[in-house]
């Protein structure tokens, strides 16, 4: 049983939650993830990245977007209450060392979990620049704490709504020519991730990516997280989060992803950042 | 045939008990007693539940399977059980109607009888030695003992007779255990009767092991484990789940930082193993971990209470021969598929599954492709499963094992139409303690290498069961339980 400490609504479907979890804080990397499961007997066991933590006072911080089932319950938990189940850290933690200069893309939700790991990228010394892409104003979070961190922070919204209107690629492709970074690191939709990593390839820049596939145990046991990455195939919850950009098969993880579309609810989760690049305007 | 009902084998059984006098049998009478068949549940029924197939003999079945015991001096049954039960004794006390005094035979060598003798594999262990099996050539005649030792664990349970041990004095010591299966219960119990504080601590969110995730219940009820469990926090053993040692805590700060005198892993083999084939990161392959984690543990299987969902299927083709593959193909049947395959490259005989799962699987209308080996998955624009290619296979000659080595037979292809494919072809062990902890000693599957009183290469560091033995079953990992307590317990008497 874990606390609830603090919860803050970012956009109309983002929330920030404090919870207490004081093994958790200590042990926990950037890059790294918890499984919440709010109902021991029939709830469902979903990922989510560790956003934040304070260890003094012994607590995580998550971002996560209601699209389904169990995050739309998981919203409505209130401070003071308990989440059922939570474990980890689990998944290998971001390799941070002083690269020289990096490009943190985040795109939607993707910001949260970008927040760690451009957070310690700037602490071991790089230079570090953010890109945020949202689908509207409303939806862009944690303006501030990436403002915070970056030395140049580039917004951008499909609808033009704040900041660029552009989808991340196209500032990200201007970086690649102009600014020459060493690493390239994106978080966001798969569909965002794929055409980053597109996008680095004819650069030859080193691209990180953090694989949200379906999770069951999140320990290595059962498999449902699988992808192929560079021909082999790889389990995301204990060999990932984070792979080479431009070695997964997107292509099928977006697949896997829809395996219950069926049955689960509508697709809150699809962007417009994926319509648009799905009808080639990337 | 139509399918006997509980109701029909206990009538059967008490009408010949009455014609017998126990007192007067001689052993050709003993055998001439028919083996008393377990009762089950209508297998056209059974397909359209979760409740538990085998539904348990009756007091006159089991007294009348009882008396079928020869109650051999040699007693050759004991050596083929793992934990060396009293079998004989045992079996005589149940005869006799004294439940409680069979029970408590039982309970000096086993911690799980319940569990035990519904999910052992008889023919391969007790029963395989049985002396009127052996005399009627025939195993499926040997005494049944596992359903007898079942009946008792039952009516012992059944009857709230079950007496909690007293543990020992507090010594001060503390003992943890990583894994809640029958490895990591078996310990705890015995450890915390040594008068040991003891704590177990659990990745998943409900404790069990492979018992609560796995093994479906049609076969092992979940309450039956829950009761362990309860008995277990009962003796004060305390249960922290959601603590994935290697990850919420290193395996050696457990010792360094936490201050335990001694740790017990008991983590399972937890690792599914894939064929490597094209189409495996198909929509629609899962594996059996998956598989039935998904329904047993996350009770996908009722989805009107459940938030997990899980793969509606029509066509399912199960890879693989022994237990899991059993359980996962029931599972498929049970949640609504129209056909079922079992798909295994040898011959029934060569099969690993329990002959008791096989025959089930047979009446529930499973069907065995054997034979075969699939070659690849194929898959539609969409991404889904639509078909597994086969190539047929042959037996050739006896490899090292013994077993004869199958063949594939050049350009025996076929396409099977399927829209789900489950891969049950064995796990592998979890690397993720033996990567985060220094020093600890594996073999090359990854199993940790212990001494015959499961001490590892760490000092105060134990293992047992399937992290050690590799994908085995619930009462070796008893049997190595018990081992690794009485050498913690005296390593720990040893520093007062
Ligand atoms: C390592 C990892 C870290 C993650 N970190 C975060 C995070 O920090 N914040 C956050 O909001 N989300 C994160 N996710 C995604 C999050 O796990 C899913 O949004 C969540 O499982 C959805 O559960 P649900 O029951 O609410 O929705 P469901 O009812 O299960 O699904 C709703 C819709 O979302 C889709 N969906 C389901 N699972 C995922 C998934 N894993 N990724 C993308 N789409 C999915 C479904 O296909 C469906 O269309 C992470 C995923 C992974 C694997
Ligand atoms: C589907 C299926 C059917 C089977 N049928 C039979 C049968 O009919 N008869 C039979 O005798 N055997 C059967 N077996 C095998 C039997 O279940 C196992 O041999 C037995 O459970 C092994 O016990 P164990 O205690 O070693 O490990 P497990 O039962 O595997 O338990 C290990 C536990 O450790 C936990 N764990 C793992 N890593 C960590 C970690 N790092 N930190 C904390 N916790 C951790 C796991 O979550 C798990 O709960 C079957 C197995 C399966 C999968
Ligand atoms: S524990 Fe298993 S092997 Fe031992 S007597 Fe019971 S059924 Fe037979
Ligand atoms: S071998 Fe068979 S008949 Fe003999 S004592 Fe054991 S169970 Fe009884
Ligand atoms: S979530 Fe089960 S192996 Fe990764």
């Amino acid at each position: 049983m874990n606390k609830v400490l603090y919860k803050e609504q970012l956009s109309d479907e983002v929330f920030r939650m404090r919870i207490e979890a004081p093994l958790i804080a200590q042990e926990r990397h950037p890059g790294q993830f918890v499984i919440v499961q709010i109902d021991t007997n029939y709830g469902e066991r979903i990922p989510l990245t560790i956003a934040d933590a304070d260890q003094q006072e012994g607590s995580i911080t998550i971002v996560f977007q209601a699209v389904g089932d169990t995050t739309h319950r998981l919203a409505k938990i209130e401070v003071g209450e308990y989440i059922e189940n939570l474990l980890g850290p689990l998944g290998q933690p971001t390799e941070i060392e002083r690269f020289g200069k990096v490009v943190c893309v985040g795109g939607g939700i993707g910001v949260a979990p970008m927040h760690p790991i451009a957070q310690g990228m700037k602490q071991a010394g790089n230079e570090v620049k953010i890109i945020m892409g949202a689908r509207n104003r409303d939806l862009l979070i944690m303006e501030d704490d990436m403002q915070k961190i970056a030395d140049e922070l580039i917004i951008c919204t499909d609808d033009g709504s704040y900041g660029r209107k552009d989808l991340v690629t196209v500032p990200l492709k201007e970086l690649c020519e102009s600014w020459k970074p060493d690493l390239v690191v994106a978080i966001g939709p798969p569909i965002m991730m794929k055409f980053c990593a597109e996008t680095t390839r004819p650069y030859g820049i080193h691209t990180i990516v953090s694989l949200n596939t379906i999770m069951i145990d999140g320990t290595g046991m059962c498999g449902g997280c699988r992808v192929s990455v560079g021909g082999e195939t790889k389990f995301v919850c204990v060999d990932g989060p984070e792979f080479d950009g431009h070695l997964v098969d997107f292509d099928n993880m977006m697949l896997r992803l829809g395996t219950y579309k069926e049955r689960e609810a509508e697709d809150h989760h699809q962007c417009h950042l994926d319509l648009a690049i799905k009808e080639g305007k990337a | 045939m139509s399918h006997p009902t509980p109701e029909q084998l206990r009538e059967d059984a008490a009408q010949l008990l009455a014609t017998i006098d126990p007192s007067a049998l001689k052993p050709r009478d003993r055998m001439a007693i028919p083996v008393q068949e377990m009762p089950t549940q209508d297998p056209d029924q059974r397909v359209c539940n979760m409740e538990e197939v085998a539904v348990g003999y009756s007091r006159e079945q089991v007294i009348l399977e009882s008396l079928r015991c020869l109650q051999c001096k040699n007693a050759p049954c004991i050596q083929g059980c793992p934990v060396s039960i009293n079998i004989p004794k045992f079996i005589e006390k149940a005869a006799e109607g004294d439940f409680e005094g069979s029970i408590a035979v039982i309970k000096e060598s086993s911690l799980l009888p319940a569990i035990c003798g519904r999910v052992c594999p008889q023919e391969a262990q007790c029963q395989l030695y049985c002396t009127v099996g052996k005399s009627l050539r025939d195993v499926e005649k040997s005494v049944s003992i596992g359903r007898i030792e079942r009946y008792v664990a039952d009516y012992e349970r059944e009857n709230h007779l079950v007496k909690m041990p007293e543990p020992a004095a507090p010594t001060g010591k503390r003992v943890a255990v990583v894994g809640s299966g029958p490895a990591g219960i078996t310990v705890a119990a015995d450890v915390r009767k040594a008068g040991h504080d003891v704590t177990i601590y659990e990745a998943f969110h409900k404790p069990g092991g492979v018992m609560v995730y796995g093994i479906p219940e049609f076969r092992l009820p979940k309450s039956i484990v829950a009761e362990e469990i309860e008995n277990l926090e009962k003796m004060g053993v305390t249960i922290e789940t959601n603590f994935l040692v290697g990850r919420t805590r290193k395996l050696t700060d457990l010792i360094d930082k936490d201050g335990y005198d001694a740790v017990f892993v008991g983590s399972g083999a937890g690792l599914p193993k894939f064929m490597k084939i094209e189409g495996e990161n198909l929509i629609g392959v899962f594996s059996a971990n998956e598989y039935l984690t998904r329904s047993n543990l996350m009770k996908a299987y009722d989805p009107e209470h459940a938030s997990t969902p899980i793969y509606e299927s029509k066509i399912v083709a199960v890879l693989g021969g022994g237990n899991v593959a059993m359980d996962a193909a029931r599972t498929a049947k049970r949640l609504g598929a129209q056909k079922v395959y079992i798909v295994y490259r040898r011959t029934e005989k060569e099969m690993p599954a329990r002959v008791e799962e096989v025959g089930h699987a047979k009446e529930e209308g499973i069907d065995f492709l054997l034979l075969h080996s699939p070659k690849k998955i194929i898959g539609n624009e969409k991404g889904r499963v639509t078909g597994l290619e086969l190539l047929a296979y042959e037996l050739g000659e006896p490899d090292a094992s013994g077993r004869r080595r199958p063949m594939a037979i050049e350009g025996s292809e076929s396409i099977l139409e399927v829209d789900t494919v489950i891969v049950s072809i064995g796990n592998d062990s979890n690397p993720l303690i033996k990567k985060t902890t220094a020093g600890l000693e594996t073999n090359k599957w990854g199993n940790i290498i212990v001494d015959e009183q499961c001490r590892s290469s760490i000092d105060r560091i134990f293992a047992g069961g399937d992290i050690v033995l590799g994908a085995a079953t619930v009462i070796l990992a008893m049997g190595q339980g018990r081992t690794a307590a009485q050498a913690i317990n005296e390593r720990l008497a040893q520093e007062n």
